[in-house]
């Protein structure tokens, strides 16, 4: 067995969760910088500048990419050879949470129950999920996620001949119903398969992947091609204001499923697509 | 067209501004998001005081990140205004003339901003940094508890924002889909 103290888990998702929110990570910030040279809308363009321009300054000058620095969604995959000492892991996950947002200067968006809504004040709980790998390593991701998009998404429960073509409309209707609102250029995250929660997870890993990895599947990678083609057909635009950048990628993840059904994900996030990996 | 106001609005200079409008804000404007809208309905419908006078003023609907020692205000974009959608109408015929925020807004809010000649405008959503450099000053006057959802008088300079709904109901986002 490998130790690891829940101190090390608590200190990286603490910085985690800072660098999250100040810095995208690579990939995203170039389909953001390549979208301006490609824009056709005169408005548009001017937006995706903007955008670029917000995220040299929030670099700069330490300023969040965005005001919604989100609910802190927590991955951890935990080799069966690690044994993890310490305090409860639930807690120490919360603690990092709870210090990164503190130290950060992160906004504190969290309420403690869906109708009274009381502020929590230091952004914890977070959305946890844990998978036993195997190995003896620890790989943590923090994605904090913003709410303008997470309310846009939708979850689309097919019938197995609606195939191909359902998962096409139910895509494009989410994506024409979020219009202005999601913050576009979007970035669409879709779980295919599974069951009614498993196609959710999925679309939020989706969202995860980086944008130049294409799915290994040739099915499913010419489906997330055809997907942004026609999603951009859709001419929403930067801010929803017209163009051709509605979508800066399209990642689709599937499961297994039943004989019965055809279960669809689709989780919208803005173009502050948030997400930091560490392994410890 | 490119345009530069100031606050208070001028009725007659709204009333002349229309979708597609690209203008820069300079003055007082006040922020408020879900909760501040829930307790200021709450206070209208209860007959009572608003926290600041509403007449001829803007609402930016915003909750910051908390300041640096130095900075005058975090992050600062805008939030999605639809949620502000149900309270909206009784503020706009109170005397409210303006809205700052994102994205779509309801048929009853797009009446109600008709019949009081008033504007609906939309700063770039996920631009909070960029945004927070046009602010330059902020002070939280109302509703402390809520933490960032708290009221605020922000003074802002050339404050960039497209008009999106005009006075006469023209709405910039259908405009958008109806020329492709």
């Amino acid at each position: 067995m490998r130790i690891v103290h829940t101190d090390q888990i608590i200190q990286n998702i603490k910085e985690m969760c800072i660098e999250a929110n100040y810095q995208l990570s690579r990939d995203v910030e170039d389909c953001i910088r390549n979208a301006f040279d490609q824009e056709d809308s005169v408005l548009g363009k001017q937006i995706l500048g903007q955008l670029g321009e917000n995220l040299d300054i929030a670099s700069k000058d330490f300023i969040p990419i965005c005001q919604d620095t989100g609910m802190a969604v927590v991955f951890l995959k935990i080799g069966q050879e690690v044994q993890i000492d310490g305090m409860n892991l639930e807690e120490a996950v919360n603690e990092g949470i709870r210090q990164g947002y503190q130290k950060g200067y992160l906004r504190k968006s969290i309420v403690s129950d869906p109708f009274i809504r009381t502020n929590t004040k230091d952004n914890t709980p977070g959305v946890i999920h844990y998978e036993i790998v195997s190995g003896d390593q620890l790989e943590i991701t923090v994605s904090p996620k913003g709410f303008g998009s997470e309310n846009m998404s939708r979850i689309y429960m097919l019938k197995p001949s609606d195939g191909k073509e359902g998962v096409i409309n139910a895509v494009l209707e989410t994506v024409k119903l979020a219009g202005p609102n999601a913050c576009p250029p979007i970035i669409v995250g879709i779980g295919i398969g599974g069951s009614f929660e498993k196609c959710a997870l999925l679309a939020k890993k989706a969202l995860l992947r980086d944008l130049n990895e294409a799915h290994k599947l040739d099915h499913i990678r010419q489906l997330e091609e055809e997907l942004l083609v026609k999603i951009n057909q859709l001419r929403i635009g930067p801010g929803g204001f017209g163009g051709r950048t509605t979508a800066l990628g399209v990642n689709i993840e599937t499961y297994p499923t039943h004989i019965a059904g055809l279960p669809v994900a689709i989780n919208i996030c803005c173009h502050v697509n948030r997400h930091v990996t560490r392994v410890i | 067209m490119e345009k530069f106001i100031h606050t208070p609005l001028n009725p007659e200079e709204i009333s002349e501004l229309r979708a597609g409008d690209y203008v820069y804000i300079t003055g007082i404007i006040y922020t408020a998001r879900d909760a501040a809208h829930q307790r200021m309905f709450d206070t209208m419908m209860d007959g009572g005081q608003l926290p600041f006078d509403i007449k001829n003023n803007m609402i930016y609907y915003l909750g910051p990140t908390p300041e640096r020692e130095g900075q005058v205000i975090g992050s600062a974009g805008p939030t999605t205004s639809s949620r502000m959608d149900k309270y909206t109408p009784l503020l706009l015929d109170h005397g409210l003339k303006g809205m700052i925020g994102k994205g779509k807004r309801n048929d009853q809010v797009i009446e109600a901003i008709k019949k009081n000649k008033a504007v609906y405008f939309v700063a770039i959503g996920g631009a909070g940094a960029l945004l927070s450099k046009k602010i330059k000053s902020s002070e939280v006057i109302a509703y402390d508890d809520l933490g960032t959802e708290a009221i605020r008088k922000l003074y802002v300079e050339e404050f960039p924002v497209i008009v999106v709904i005009d006075s006469q109901g023209n709405n910039l986002y259908e405009i958008v889909l109806q020329s492709c």
